[in-house]
């Protein structure tokens, strides 16, 4: 089969691989049909990622039919059309019997701290991922969901990865009727969790970038107040400006490890790997938000220290609430909202490139060419 | 204003803004959301039927975090350890805990030693690496690279001049190397 292949940090490549086997009885084997490229990857795609081998195959946000199932599947079965989490997952372990899915112990090996994460490193698990024609899925039992007859393939691929967390990333800061949220990057988990903050009953909903491009989207899709951080000596200070000195009631980092404003975070981080991520947007997080405010961390970062800011998160009285988004858990919530009309996931993607071109996929993304905001990615035969 | 008791006003009431925006207020109740509370417990939520999940073959010794108790009964195969970036990820997993910037800091060496062994060994291979294709480069041309950097204010433009010279240095390094090691060997046969 044809697979994207991590070559090196900034390289990847489509080849011949092995078509995936089924490895264990609860396995199944998908054909893809639709994958997206999604922040995370550029994380891997950048070498920040400890553990991201060549030759391993990322992607993490993709739908498809299922092609084959192990012995002891039930739930799905040969021709299905199926969207599948971003999280591998048992459903029976401590915490996924809690509805905790992103934070597995029966997937990884080779960490306790993170669960299982297609297509993403062996910190994750060492899962091939989805940007390829064919992919295992374990646990298909648990994971994957029937496509709805009545939803569009983009709307459901983006359901596996960029709109859950968006969502996730919105409840995570406990947003009350009123409150004023400040989200921080205004890619597709931004502009995802600015639009799901309306749903909770915010009162006003600021975005925060650098690329105007983005942030326009953020205007039009998200319906939020935009502010350039470029065009402001201290975006900090600016946010205190516009809410009367008190701050936000909530804030959300949307932008993680490779967070830009700050070039010593950014090349110690990003370039240099002397930290497990830039934590810019983090700290404008914890200083422009209002004491006893809530901070919803949904960007993601390395597993090594980070210059955070601690002491003022701490002299604020924050609550800082974060995880990886088990995604299974939102789905029949944004199934309605999608079906109400309140959603359109798909009005984020720019690009669709097929398979044989994703080096391409990958650079426009990561160099934020040509008005990308979200890259799917169609393989050869869908 | 922070410093007298009452919240500052907002521009748009609920009821404007649940006329304006889609949806707003779907969610309101924020106990009727899908995440509240974090930890619901329901053993028979997810479709599994199994206690304990059955395991999947070991097919080779497959490294984990010592901080487990015993290999998981599901895991990844791609990619097995090899060579000597194999070596140090190995040494990596079985001294140091995730608690240690070693263990973190001997993968990222072994992912650098890796990019460096597998670009060798791809020169013996029919699939040659070639750095043009592999970073999407070609998409500076046909994609704007240039007008989309330059327009608005990004702050990243300061630092995009690093990616080339990250990626590039490996290959002129080792062009360098090997042109020296040529001349080398072509003149010590000329002596
Ligand atoms: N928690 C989860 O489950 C989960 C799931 C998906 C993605 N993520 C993470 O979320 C983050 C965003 O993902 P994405 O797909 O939207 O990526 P993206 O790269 O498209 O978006 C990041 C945005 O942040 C902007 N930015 C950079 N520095 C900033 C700063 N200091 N302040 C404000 N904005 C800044 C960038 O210009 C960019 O628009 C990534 O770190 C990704 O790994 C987490
Ligand atoms: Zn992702
Ligand atoms: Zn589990």
């Amino acid at each position: 089969m044809r697979a994207m292949v991590y070559r090196g940090p900034y390289r990847v490549r489509v080849q011949e691989k092995d078509r995936p086997v089924v490895e264990h009885p609860n396995d199944a084997i998908v054909r893809v049909t639709r994958a997206a490229v999604c922040g995370s990857d550029l994380h891997l795609y950048h070498g920040m990622m400890p553990d991201t081998r060549v030759g391993m195959t990322f992607g993490h946000e993709f739908v498809g039919v299922v092609d084959e199932v192990g012995p002891s599947v039930r739930n799905v079965k040969p021709g299905d059309r199926v969207m599948v989490p971003f999280n591998v997952y048992c459903g029976t372990c401590f915490f996924c019997a809690r509805g905790l899915y992103s934070n597995c112990h029966n997937v990884n090996p080779n960490a306790t701290a993170v669960g299982g994460i297609y297509g993403y490193s062996h910190t994750c698990g060492g899962y091939d991922g989805g940007q390829a024609e064919y992919v295992r899925v374990p646990f298909a039992d648990v994971g994957p969901s029937p496509i709805p007859e009545w939803m569009d393939e983009d709307d459901a691929v983006l359901l596996t990865d960029a709109l859950a967390t968006g969502y996730f990333g919105a409840q995570l800061g406990d947003i009350a009727e009123g409150d004023v949220v400040v989200v921080f990057g205004a890619g597709p988990v931004g502009l995802f969790a600015a639009k799901s903050a309306w749903l909770m009953g915010a009162g006003r909903v600021i975005v925060i970038d650098h690329l105007d491009y983005r942030l326009a989207k953020a205007a039009s899709f998200a319906h939020a107040e935009t502010y350039n951080f470029a065009e402001y000596d201290d975006i900090v200070v600016h946010l205190k400006k516009i809410t009367d000195h008190l701050g936000a009631d909530v804030a959300i980092d949307a932008v993680g490890a490779e967070a830009d404003g700050n070039l010593l975070q950014h090349v110690t981080a990003a370039k240099l790997k002397l930290q497990g991520g830039s934590p810019v947007a983090l700290n404008w997080a914890i200083d422009s938000v209002r004491k006893g405010g809530t901070i919803s961390v949904m960007g993601a970062y390395g597993p090594m220290f980070s210059a955070v800011k601690f002491g003022d998160a701490m002299n604020k009285g924050l609550t800082l609430r974060m995880n990886q988004c088990p995604v299974k858990r939102q789905w029949p919530r944004l199934f309605e909202h999608i079906r109400n009309g309140y959603l359109k996931p798909s009005d984020i993607v720019t690009h669709r490139i097929p398979l044989e071109h994703v080096a391409e996929a990958y650079h426009i993304f990561s160099a934020k060419l040509d008005g990308c905001i979200k890259p799917l990615i169609v393989p050869n035969a869908a | 204003m922070p410093y007298t008791p009452d919240k500052p006003k907002l521009a748009e009431s609920s009821d404007e803004l649940r006329a304006r925006i889609p949806g707003w207020g779907a969610d309101l109740d924020p106990a009727d959301r899908p995440s509240v509370p974090k930890e619901q417990f329901d053993p028979n939520l997810s479709g599994a039927h199994w206690e304990f999940p059955e395991r999947q073959p070991e097919k080779w010794p497959r490294e984990r975090s010592i901080e487990h108790r015993f290999l998981t009964p599901v895991f990844g195969t791609s990619c097995p350890p090899k060579g000597l970036s194999g070596v140090i990820r190995r040494y990596s997993y079985r001294r140091f805990s995730e608690g240690r910037a070693a263990h973190w800091l001997l993968l990222l060496a072994a992912d650098r030693v890796d990019a460096v062994e597998s670009t060798l060994g791809s020169f013996v291979t029919r699939r040659p690496d070639n750095p043009l294709t592999e970073t999407g480069v070609r998409s500076e041309l046909t994609r704007h690279g240039l007008s989309s950097r330059l327009r608005g204010n990004r702050v990243d433009r300061v630092h995009h001049l690093i990616d080339p010279v990250l990626v590039a240095a490996p290959w002129v390094l080792a062009g360098g190397a090997a042109y020296l090691l040529l001349r080398r060997a072509l003149g010590g046969r000329h002596r």
